[in-house]
Formats: structure tokens, C-alpha cells, sequence
């Protein structure tokens, strides 16, 4: 019998928690409660609402499923022995991961770029995804009321993942459809001034390459740009390239490391690249997420602070396992490449038959929708407006731009790689409705 | 090139603390039964091995909980796409009902109140993010678990302030040293958020009896301050007094449950530190949804998440194995602690833990903490057992040493008595109370070993570039 006295107001918790840093009452995850009291089922809910907000990646699965079947020492615990082997794996928890594992992950992310840049397996540190990589770089580069500078739009978890606990400022560098969003020298310097005209300290860039939401590669020249401006400030430069291996034409992405690469390292040490499985495998459940930095102290730190988030051992095993298989890994970037491309492709035709444009892209799993011509006002209140209608009469969710910091109303990230080819037919036929009930509306109105 | 923050510049990590003697000299020459029979034993690592032939079975009754097996991949895709940060109901509910019967069923947790973190280091910095702010502080008793210091302190900047137990009453926490120490943390003026207690505790062994929790509970609603119970070796308690869990006293006494939390993991009780399952249980829902969204930066792989459901639902096997557990762990205990009671060792009575506190007073030329240092180098280098000297737990006398017995098989344990029975009676015989050698005092050598266990920090000095041979901690490759 619990005798409980009468329950005291708020009981003291920290600032970090009853601040709203992170982030969940943006319209961003709106679209998700309405997804998830109404969601879409092909036979059971034909009616219901698709999730288009979800950048997941299900058009590979079963060639994962595939390789377990064949494989079945990923369902082994460890070399051979069975039986002890798994209580080695379940004992270990060193904080520098499996070497199998961090090897196989250097191997996999040379094979995306090419082999263009040469990975070492013991500069690979391992956290519970790219979530964790993220933060615990920023708690590493930067100190609270610092910022880092980070070119809009962007995906709106940094929010939470580089501000909360941190207490890190973001401080945006402002992009253009003008020039298709390309990151310029003078918006870097524009930011730069800003922060610093607010007496706050600049610590670092962080990019994300390919981007999200644009779907697109960031440019080689644009690269060098950013990296010369770093150097200039003598700032650190975060490469989050969670979509490396979502590029459809493999030749159209350059990753930082390939420039670092070229250059023998010189002045690689203020750089550092994220990565993770939860894109480009379609495992976001695992959590395997990595930090590959080029500086010693940020490696050797980074990994200190992976305790608070490591990565399964059991998981570990398994990846290691699957990605050590070149004949696997070989042949499952280069298929998963083409079915994103082959969606992407369909998805930009249905859009455009609706009357949609959307910005050149040549990765991820979504693309970057441009509905700026049909808002009723060019502001965020017109876009929240075509949102809300796309919402509850299309039931599609789709994120806003303004969540995901958008200097201009209007764009939209559609997701298309995490449902079936027919639930995507679906959802172009439905936003096709409704864009000719609008032009009919529009029309009649005049 | 940029300067890094403050937090990646000071010591707040642990590490570079001057006890990697024991772990280089373990590491540098690691016993193995028959490759390395006159090598280092290592008794500083709080793991239990005891009782892996009984999951080992499990998992080869039942394919299916493994996601990779013909019986399972038909859930692969499901379970590799769920990322959502409440957890699958089924793992929580299975470690609901876990953590309830390993309380012997006296209190029925709620799965909606299991928040998900990594491994128990990160249920404790979570909670430490929850409820205090930079610079204030958590009372937490001494001799303590040494990498509270990281987990609580690091990134969150918040301070502990220990609250001394002292060898006179067994190490016993009382209520004068609680209300001690938050005077003198009040004067000073530090603001104190919470009281973090280890039950059954690291490095003691022992659990906390009825009369002092109803006191705990007392003193943390008189103050008005949050209570955050590490309960991670629950279920190593191997005999009387039985185990008392917070949730047990909650039913009991008046208390504001918003202040209550407990922390736990699957890492000591069901010897799988690898698979990073750690639990945040907490009263108060506030927290419970805070927590939760600070989970995103800490979820358990799903994979294991469907593993550990699976094996924790099956409550035939739960019972056998906690009860398999009790005993092996309690044999282990009795094995050792009468084979030292024989050469006029003690230690202190304790019921739990995979460990147990070791009385090496009499051993020590004085009672310093400098002497405590010299007779653990000989004990390393000589006896060649690497056993934890109390000052890494911050304990307030010198001459205690924490010894673990669960992380061994037989034979070992058997030479590790036989090793230190040798040594106390050859210092008896030599009527100098430690045989003095000169070791070189070089602490801060680059080594090759691994992580940050428990017992003390791991010392990892070294360049990323330094592979780590010979642990077999790190064997796993």
C-alpha cells in the first residue's frame, strides 16, 4: 500500500530538462502524431495517412535478409567455437570496439567513396549512432555559449543533438534557391560576423554531405571553400556523411576525406566525419553510429566519452560479419544505389506531372520539393497552410521547410525510400488530386 | 588548428589516475591456466562469468530470439527499423517483470516507467542531466564505485560530495554523516540536488537494511533532495540478509515519490556488460518523458533489445538461472573469504556483489595511503594478483583492498587463495609486515590495455595507432 503525501508542485529538476531544446514540439513531429493515429496500409487502411517525414531506407532489406540466409556464422557468436564465444562477446565492452568491426566499417566507408580516401580502422571510433556521434563531438570541440555554424536548411535533430545538453549555440549559415541552396564564401563570413557581433565564439562548421534535406552532394569547389574558411578561422569542420552511400551516381559525391586525401593531410586535424549505418544499411534500430577524426586528442577523447554510448557488442559482431564480405558489401552499394536512383527518378516524374518542381538532387532517400509557387502568402504561415491541407486532406507527411530552417517558405522534404514502390504510386496519385482540384479552385476563381 | 573545449581538456574522464600498475602489469603478462600459469591474475574486474553455460543453453533452446537465425530473420527488418525511443513493449515488459521478481516479486515495476540508456555509465550521467545543474552537487556515500566520478561529473559539470563510512561501524551509512555532510555542503555553499546510493554497494558487497533506507527516505523528503539508487547487483545477492529494494520501502513509508529514480543494468546480474543495457526506473513521470527523449543519445540496439525480451520472458529460465546464480556466487565467496579467514585475513561480512572488501590493515608498515600504494605494487609484482586498493574508491582509511571472484573459473580462484595464502604467511615469517622491493615508480608509461572498468580507470594513455595485444578482454577479435 503506497501512503503517498499529497504531491509537491514541480520537484526541482535540472534547466536542460524543462528547457525545450529538445526540440519535439516542432511542427516537424506534428506530422508524426497524425501519422501514427491514422497510419497507411495498403489493404487495412487504404485511407489512412503515408509517411513521407521518415527518411528510412527499406529498398535493400532483402539483400540483408539474403546474405543471413547464406550466412550463418553472423548468427554464430564469434570464430568458430560457438559456444565461448559468446561470452567473449557479451564480456566485452572496450570502449574501442571489436577490431573486426571497426575495421569492416573502415573498409565500407573506403568502398563508398571509391577508394578515393584511405580510412584507418584505428581512428574509427564507435557510438550509439550518428545521434550520439554528434553530440559528443560538439561536448568535444566546443564549450557551453560557443557555436557552430551550420548552413540552413538543415535536419532539424541538430537542434536537439548539438544544443541540449551541451548548451552550444547554432549559429545558421544562410543558403539561396537562387544559386540552389550552394553554400557560399560570403555566407560563411556573413555568419561568422554575426556570431561574432553577438560576442559569441565560433568553434566550428558542421556540413552535412550529402545533404538533408536538399538530397543533393555538396560541391567539390564548395568543399574547398569551407575548408579554406576554416582554416582561416582556425575552426574545426564536422562532416556528418550519414548519406555517403545513398549517392545514386557514385562519381557526382566527394567526401571531405578524398580532399584531405589529395592534400597528404595537410592541416587534417581539424577535421572529423560522422557516419552510421541507419541510411545507408537501413539499421537505425542497431545504432551504430561512428566518429572518424583526424586528430589524435579528438579520437582518443571521443572515444573516453563513447562509454556513455557504445555500440552492442552482439550488433557489432553481426556488422562485422556482413561488412568484412566484399562480395556482399561490393554488390549491395552498388544495388542499392540504383533502386534509390530508380525511386528518386520516379518520384521527380509523378511530382512534375502534378506540376511540382524540386531541386536537382543526386542522393539520400528524399527529395526537396519546391511549393512556393502555390503558397496563398510568401511566408512561413502560407507554407504551414499548404502543409496543414497536404496533411489531413492529402494525408501525406511531408516535412516543412521551416523545421528544418528554411530562409524561404515554400519547400517541402518528401521521403521516398521507406515504402513500397505501389504505397509511393499511392501517394503521387493522391498529391496529383490535389493539385488539380487546386488548379480548378484557382482557376474558377479568377 | 582549433583548441578543444574544456570538457575534452581536463581530467574529468578518469583516467589519468596513477593506478595502471595493476592493469599494465596484467595486461604485459596475463595468467592463462596453461600458456601463463605463473602470470598475473586479474581480481580487479567486477564481471560475472559464473553462469554463462546456463544462457549459453538458452540461446541454443530458442533460435528465434536471434534475429539473424533461420527461426528469426523473418523479423529482421522489423526489429532493425525500430529506432523508437520508448523500446520495443516487449523488451520492457520483460525487464519490468525482471527487475520485479529479482525483487522477489514484493513490488510490481511498471514497464512505462523503463527508460532505455547505455549500460548503467549512462543511466548515471542521464540522471545527473535530469535533475542537477552545473556546479551542484550529489552527496554519495564513500568508498564508492571510482567511475561515478566520470559518469555523474564529466559532462554535466555537476560535483559529488562524499559522505564518509568508516570501518568502526562496518562502513555503515548513517544518518549523522548524511546530515554532516549536507551542512558542511550548505555552508560552503554548494547546492545539493540529490543523495546517489549504491545498493547492494560497490566495493562493499553489502546490503542496506530496512531501518536505514525508511532513514534514507526521511532525510532526502526532509531536505527536499532527489534519490537515485544504483541497484545494478541486485540480484548478486547471494545470501541473508535478502535484498531491499527502494520500490520495496516506497510501499512503506511516506515519501515524495517524485524524488525516487533508480538505476540498472543488465551488466553484473546476467554478465552482459557487452551489450550496453542499461535502465533508468524512475517515479516520476516528468522525468520518466526527459529521460526518454535524453535515451535518443543512448538506445540499446534493437537486436539485443529482442534478444534480452525474449530471454527475460521466459520465466522458467529466469528462475533457475538467479537461483543457480545465488549459489555459485555464494560458493565463490565462502571458498575465498574462509581460505584468507585462515591466515588471519578478514574481511568485511557482506551478503552481495561479485567482490568482496578486503582488511589488509595489519599489513601495512603505517597506516597511510602511501603504504596502502607500496603493499598493492607488491601484491601486483609479487603475488602477481591485481586487486583494487581502497583509495581508487575513495575510501577514508588505508589498508582496505576490494578483491573480485567472479570473473575466473575454479582453478583459477584456486591459485589466486593458494598465491595470496603464500604471501601473507611468508610476511608473517619474515616479521616485516610487507617485503619491500624497489619498483619503479613510473607511472605514466603508455600501455596497451583497454577500457574504463569499474575498478579503476583505465589509463589509456596512448596514441589511436596502439593495437592491444594480450587482454583477454579484447580477445574478442
Amino acid at each position: 500500500m503506497a501512503i503517498e503525501i499529497e504531491q509537491q508542485p514541480s520537484v526541482g529538476l535540472s534547466k536542460i530538462a524543462v528547457s525545450d531544446t529538445h526540440g519535439e514540439d516542432s511542427p516537424y513531429f506534428a506530422g508524426w502524431k497524425a501519422y501514427d493515429e491514422n497510419p497507411y496500409h495498403e489493404s487495412n487502411n487504404p485511407d489512412g495517412v503515408i509517411q513521407m517525414g521518415l527518411a528510412e531506407n527499406q529498398v535493400s532489406f532483402d539483400l540483408l535478409e539474403k546474405y543471413l540466409e547464406q550466412h550463418s556464422e553472423a548468427s554464430n557468436w564469434g570464430r568458430g567455437t560457438g559456444i565461448s564465444a559468446f561470452r567473449e562477446n557479451a564480456l566485452y565492452q572496450d570502449y574501442h570496439g571489436l577490431e573486426t568491426f571497426r575495421k569492416a566499417m573502415a573498409s565500407f566507408m573506403e568502398k563508398i567513396r571509391g577508394g578515393r580516401a584511405k580510412f584507418d580502422p584505428n581512428r574509427v571510433v564507435l557510438t550509439a549512432g550518428a545521434t550520439a556521434a554528434n553530440e559528443l563531438l560538439t561536448f568535444i570541440l566546443a564549450d557551453p555559449g560557443d557555436a557552430l555554424l551550420v548552413p540552413t536548411p538543415y535536419y532539424p535533430g541538430f537542434d536537439r543533438d548539438i544544443r541540449w545538453r551541451t548548451g552550444v549555440k547554432i549559429v545558421p549559415i544562410h543558403t539561396d534557391s537562387k544559386n540552389n541552396f550552394r553554400i557560399t564564401r560570403q555566407a560563411l563570413e556573413e555568419a561568422y560576423s554575426k556570431a561574432q557581433s553577438q560576442n559569441i565564439k565560433v568553434r566550428g562548421v558542421l556540413i552535412t554531405n550529402p545533404s538533408n534535406p536538399l538530397g543533393a552532394a555538396v560541391e567539390k569547389t564548395v568543399l574547398e571553400d569551407i575548408l579554406e574558411f576554416v582554416t582561416c578561422k582556425n575552426i574545426h569542420l564536422v562532416s556528418d556523411e550519414i548519406y555517403s552511400g545513398s549517392v545514386f551516381c557514385p562519381n557526382e559525391f566527394v567526401s571531405v576525406a578524398e580532399i584531405l586525401h589529395a592534400r597528404n593531410y595537410k592541416d587534417a586535424e581539424r577535421v572529423h566525419i560522422v557516419y552510421s549505418l541507419s541510411k545507408d544499411l537501413g539499421l537505425p534500430g542497431f545504432r551504430v553510429g561512428t566518429i572518424y577524426s583526424y586528430n589524435d586528442k579528438v579520437v582518443t577523447t571521443a572515444r573516453r566519452m563513447s562509454s556513455f554510448s557504445l555500440v552492442s557488442s552482439q550488433t557489432q559482431h553481426l556488422l562485422a560479419s556482413m561488412l568484412s564480405d566484399t562480395k556482399f558489401t561490393d554488390n549491395y552499394i552498388k544495388t542499392n544505389r540504383e533502386r534509390l536512383r530508380k525511386r528518386y527518378e520516379f518520384i521527380i516524374e509523378g511530382l512534375r506531372k502534378s506540376g511540382i518542381e524540386c531541386l536537382k538532387g543526386n542522393a539520400g532517400l528524399f527529395c526537396w520539393m519546391n511549393l512556393s509557387p502555390y503558397l496563398d502568402t510568401p511566408t512561413r504561415e502560407g507554407e504551414l497552410a499548404i502543409w496543414d491541407s497536404i496533411m489531413h486532406e492529402v494525408k501525406l507527411n511531408i516535412s516543412p521547410g521551416s523545421s528544418c530552417h528554411c530562409s524561404e517558405p515554400g519547400w517541402f522534404r518528401v521521403c521516398f525510400a521507406n515504402m513500397s514502390q505501389q504505397t509511393l504510386e499511392v501517394a503521387l496519385k493522391r498529391l496529383h488530386d490535389f493539385m488539380e482540384k487546386r488548379k480548378i479552385e484557382k482557376s474558377l476563381l479568377l | 588548428m582549433g583548441i578543444l573545449s574544456k570538457i575534452a581538456t581536463n581530467d574529468g574522464h578518469g583516467e589519468n589516475s596513477p593506478y595502471f600498475d595493476g592493469w599494465k602489469a596484467y595486461d604485459s603478462n596475463p595468467f592463462h591456466l596453461t600458456n601463463n600459469p605463473t602470470g598475473v591474475i586479474q581480481m580487479g574486474l567486477a564481471e560475472n562469468q559464473l553462469c554463462f553455460d546456463l544462457i549459453e543453453n538458452w540461446l541454443k533452446d530458442h533460435p528465434e530470439a536471434s534475429i539473424c537465425t533461420p527461426e528469426g530473420v523473418h523479423e529482421f527488418q522489423d526489429i532493425a527499423l525500430f529506432q523508437d525511443y520508448h523500446g520495443l513493449p516487449t523488451f520492457r515488459n520483460a525487464v519490468a517483470k525482471f527487475m520485479s521478481r529479482v525483487r522477489g516479486n514484493k513490488v510490481t515495476l511498471d514497464p512505462n516507467n523503463i527508460v532505455m540508456s547505455g549500460g548503467a555509465t549512462g543511466a548515471a550521467e542521464t540522471i545527473s542531466f535530469c535533475i542537477a545543474d552545473p556546479g551542484d552537487a550529489f552527496l554519495i556515500p564513500s568508498p564508492h564505485y571510482p567511475a561515478f566520478d566520470r559518469d555523474v561529473c564529466w559532462r554535466t559539470r555537476v560535483n559529488l560530495v562524499p559522505v564518509v563510512c568508516e570501518s568502526s561501524n562496518n562502513f555503515n551509512l548513517t544518518i549523522t554523516a548524511l546530515e554532516s555532510a549536507y551542512k558542511e555542503a550548505q555552508d560552503a555553499g554548494i547546492r545539493v540536488k540529490g543523495l546517489i546510493i549504491n545498493n547492494p554497494s560497490n566495493p562493499l558487497g553489502t546490503t542496506l537494511d530496512r531501518k536505514t533506507l525508511k532513514s534514507i527516505v526521511r532525510f532526502i523528503n526532509e531536505k527536499g533532495i532527489h534519490l537515485v539508487c544504483d541497484e545494478i547487483y541486485a540480484a548478486t545477492v547471494f545470501c541473508q540478509p535478502d535484498f531491499i529494494s527502494i520500490s520495496e520501502i516506497l510501499e512503506e513509508v511516506e515519501c515524495n515519490k517524485n524524488l525516487v529514480h533508480i538505476l540498472y543494468s543488465l551488466s553484473k546480474d546476467m554478465g552482459l556488460p557487452g551489450f550496453r543495457v542499461g535502465i533508468i526506473y524512475s517515479y516520476n513521470k516528468d522525468v520518466v518523458s526527459i529521460a526518454r527523449k535524453m535515451s535518443s543519445f543512448g538506445l540499446v540496439s534493437t537486436q539485443t533489445q529482442h534478444l534480452i525480451a525474449s530471454m527475460l520472458s521466459d520465466d522458467d529460465f529466469v528462475e533457475r538461472y538467479l537461483a543457480e546464480s545465488a549459489k555459485r556466487l555464494a560458493l565463490r565467496h565462502r571458498t575465498l573469504t574462509r581460505g584468507l579467514a585462515q591466515v588471519g585475513i578478514s574481511s568485511l561480512k557482506s551478503n552481495a556483489g561479485l567482490f568482496f572488501w578486503m582488511d589488509l590493515r595489519r599489513l601495512l608498515k603505517e597506516p597511510t595511503f602511501e603504504e596502502e600504494l607500496k603493499l598493492w605494487r607488491v601484491i601486483i609484482h609479487e603475488v602477481k594478483l591485481n586487486v583494487s586498493p581502497g583509495q581508487s574508491f575513495h575510501c577514508s582509511e588505508p589498508g582496505w583492498f576490494r578483491v573480485c571472484f567472479a570473473n575466473m573459473d575454479c582453478e583459477t580462484m584456486e591459485i589466486a587463495l593458494r598465491r595470496i595464502r603464500a604471501f601473507v604467511l611468508q610476511s608473517q615469517e619474515a616479521e616485516v609486515p610487507v617485503k619491500r622491493h624497489r619498483w619503479s615508480n613510473n607511472l605514466r608509461l603508455s600501455f596497451s590495455s583497454t577500457r574504463c572498468e569499474d575498478s579503476m580507470m583505465t589509463p589509456r594513455v596512448m596514441t589511436p595507432h596502439s593495437p592491444m595485444p594480450h587482454s583477454p578482454l579484447v580477445r574478442a577479435v
